[in-house]
């Protein structure tokens, strides 16, 4: 199987307040169509280590390659790019644009992409909406939508442009036991249906426990 | 890479979003762009009007003969006394005719000059006014009145009659409106001059002349240069001074220095005549300036202002567009595209506006003596300042846009998401 996604030898420093070793020397990978989960307490540094997987934090040492290409020291309009195009990310919190409407929503980062016509575009956006059950809700304005069905409209941004891997740190941190379920259950889906790779962040043990491959982290350290 | 159509489209959606805040920004920029309009319309308008009050009626060059002392006295001629140190008391100056010698010939000779727009002839000499018993002491001007009318806007200052009736009428005075009062005289009238070597002639009154300077209008009338002659007793080649016209203002300078040198004349060109008066005109463009660039850039801080504030606003949209694959420069885009359409949008207003209230002024009447054909506020609309002010919306508003948008650029959408 193709690896999608390799770390190496990944260390990463605080210098503000006290210089501070957050990551100490990460190396792992993610396979194609792997559903892994990055477990540790608060501060084990889990979430700075997706940061830098997800290539939106540029101060680390070590190497990150995506697709086997090697990323680490690209100009940052480049990095964009490839984020573009090749990362979906979920967030604890929502993070729509609360001005547009749920389509546009989708629809911008494959607008950013412009490998399609708008009406591509948005006929792609309304079929993930439909894998993700909230095509009714196209029309209406970010902000009016519930916690639980904003998360699902992140997660069809996410897919807008078929990445290679989507992100999430904690994406069901902030939803009720149902609606994580049911996040997880779409996840899942797409891994197993679509090939999809994910990483997710989560303190969730029984979220965790259902993904194919855990990533423990303490102090910094992979420790399984 | 950048997709404008997206970067419009967002920009579009927070002006609209925020309208409130958007309108308040372009007002900011509409309320100076119309301010600068209204004031630089108006103000050069004065300055235009009391421009030509001046250069209108003046000659760019003034031809005549000068009363002056002789450069050589007739010691230095003498070489016996050469090396010694000569005083001479009490020089008097040199007994010269008033006339210009050969006044006609050098009038042709300057008509063909392709500088020239024109050269008119004047005979100008001391009058009394006679009213009874009383003399009042005066200036009568011979003049050809076409030509003063075309090359000198004669006819703005004739306030009754007109140039035509001045011409056509034979021993015809275009009376000094100040003198008119004096004597209780209207058109039609006669009234009797006597020149300094006597005689009496009497003239018939065809118009008015108002200069709006009071003490002149109390002296100067004007007649045909035929009549002057007459009453002076001269031929007609009795020409005393020559005005000339020219096409380009600044060539009035060089030409004075051409004709002094080849007629010995006395050449006064308009700069020299008038230095104070240019010096007037710069200080007050440089007022209308400073306070137009004021005006400016109090707009422009207010869309610093409006843009820094919605940039905290926007810290979360930021950071998911850049998490999303937006870079720096596509975030700045968005932000300078707002600002520049907030100053496109409230400069065309303001232009608008200037428009608006500039026309507005062009009617209010204004009315004065000293300005006989002004009846409304002179404004004086120049495309150009138009042209200006939108630049300068555009300028200030992209300055205004840059700073916040660069620190939008700058943010780490890092720092953003994981402070939540």
């Amino acid at each position: 199987m193709s690896i999608v996604l390799e770390a190496k030898h990944i260390n990463k420093f605080f210098k503000k307040p006290v210089k501070f070793h957050v990551l100490k020397d990460i190396s792992f990978q993610i396979k194609k169509g792997e559903f892994a989960s990055i477990m540790g307490k608060s501060g084990c540094g889990k979430s700075t280590l997706l940061y830098i997987l997800s290539t939106m934090d540029t101060d680390y040492d070590g190497e990150l390659y995506l697709n086997n290409e090697l990323i680490t020291g690209q100009d940052r309009t480049h990095l964009s790019h490839l984020r573009n195009k090749h990362i979906g990310f979920v967030f604890q919190f929502h993070y729509l644009l609360s001005e547009f409407s749920v389509l546009e929503n989708v629809m911008l980062p494959a607008k950013k992409l412009t490998e399609k016509t708008n009406q591509e575009i948005e006929n792609d956006a309304m079929q993930k909406l439909k894998i993700l059950n909230i095509e009714h809700l196209a029309k209406k304005r970010a902000s009016q939508v519930s916690g639980g069905e904003k998360q699902r409209v992140a997660i069809a941004r996410a897919l807008i442009n078929n990445p290679s891997i989507i992100m999430g740190d904690e994406p069901t941190g902030n939803l009720d036991s149902y609606n994580a379920e049911n996040v997880f259950n779409i996840f899942k889906q797409l891994s197993d249906e679509q090939g999809l790779s994910l990483l997710v962040v989560t303190h969730d043990k029984d979220f965790a426990n259902k993904t194919d491959r855990i990533i423990q982290m303490r102090d910094g350290r992979i420790i399984g | 890479m950048t997709n404008w159509s997206i970067i419009l489209g967002i920009a579009k959606t927070h002006l609209l979003t925020k309208i409130k805040q958007t309108s308040i920004a372009a007002l900011g920029v509409t309320f100076g762009i119309g301010c600068y309009i209204t004031l630089v319309c108006f103000m050069t308008g004065l300055n235009t009007m009391l421009d030509d009050l001046i250069l209108n009626q003046t000659p760019h060059v003034h031809i005549y003969n000068e009363i002056e002392p002789a450069k050589q006295q007739p010691v230095s001629l003498y070489d016996d006394l050469n090396n010694g140190f000569n005083v001479i008391h009490s020089i008097k100056p040199k007994l010269s005719q008033k006339k210009i010698h050969n006044a006609i010939p050098i009038i042709h000779y300057l008509e063909n000059d392709d500088n020239v727009r024109g050269a008119v002839p004047q005979v100008k000499t001391q009058i009394f006014y006679i009213a009874g018993s009383i003399e009042i002491g005066g200036n009568l001007t011979g003049i050809n009145a076409i030509d003063e009318a075309k090359y000198f806007n004669m006819g703005d200052y004739i306030i009754e009659g007109s140039a035509e009736a001045l011409q056509n009428t034979d021993n015809g005075i275009l009376l000094g409106i100040g003198i008119a009062k004096k004597m209780a005289l209207k058109i039609g009238d006669r009234v009797q001059v006597s020149p300094i070597n006597g005689g009496i002639f009497p003239l018939k009154i065809v118009g008015f002349y108002q200069s709006g300077i009071a003490d002149l209008d109390a002296i100067q009338s004007f007649t045909n240069i035929k009549t002057v002659q007459r009453i002076l007793g001269e031929a007609h080649n009795y020409i005393t001074d020559i005005n000339v016209k020219l096409f380009d203002i600044e060539k009035a300078v060089p030409l004075a220095k051409t004709i002094e040198q080849q007629f010995n004349l006395k050449a006064i060109d308009i700069k020299t005549a008038n230095a104070q008066f240019e010096t007037g005109t710069t200080i007050r463009n440089l007022i209308t300036y400073a306070v137009s660039i004021t005006l400016l850039i109090v707009a422009g801080f207010g869309i610093y202002n409006i843009l820094n504030m919605l940039i905290y606003e926007k810290m979360n949209d930021i950071a998911i567009l850049k998490a999303t694959g937006f870079s720096g420069n596509d975030v700045q885009l968005i932000f300078m595209s707002q600002a520049m359409i907030i100053g496109f949008v409230g400069g065309v207003l303001g232009l608008l506006i200037g428009f608006g209230l500039a026309s507005l002024i062009e009617t209010i009447p204004f009315q004065t003596e000293a300005l006989p054909t002004v009846e409304t506020y002179p404004i004086n609309m120049n495309p150009l300042y138009f042209v200006i002010g939108f630049l300068f919306a555009m300028l200030s508003t992209f300055f205004a846009g840059y700073l916040p948008s660069k620190k939008a650029k700058k943010i780490d959408p890092v720092k953003i998401i994981r402070g939540q």
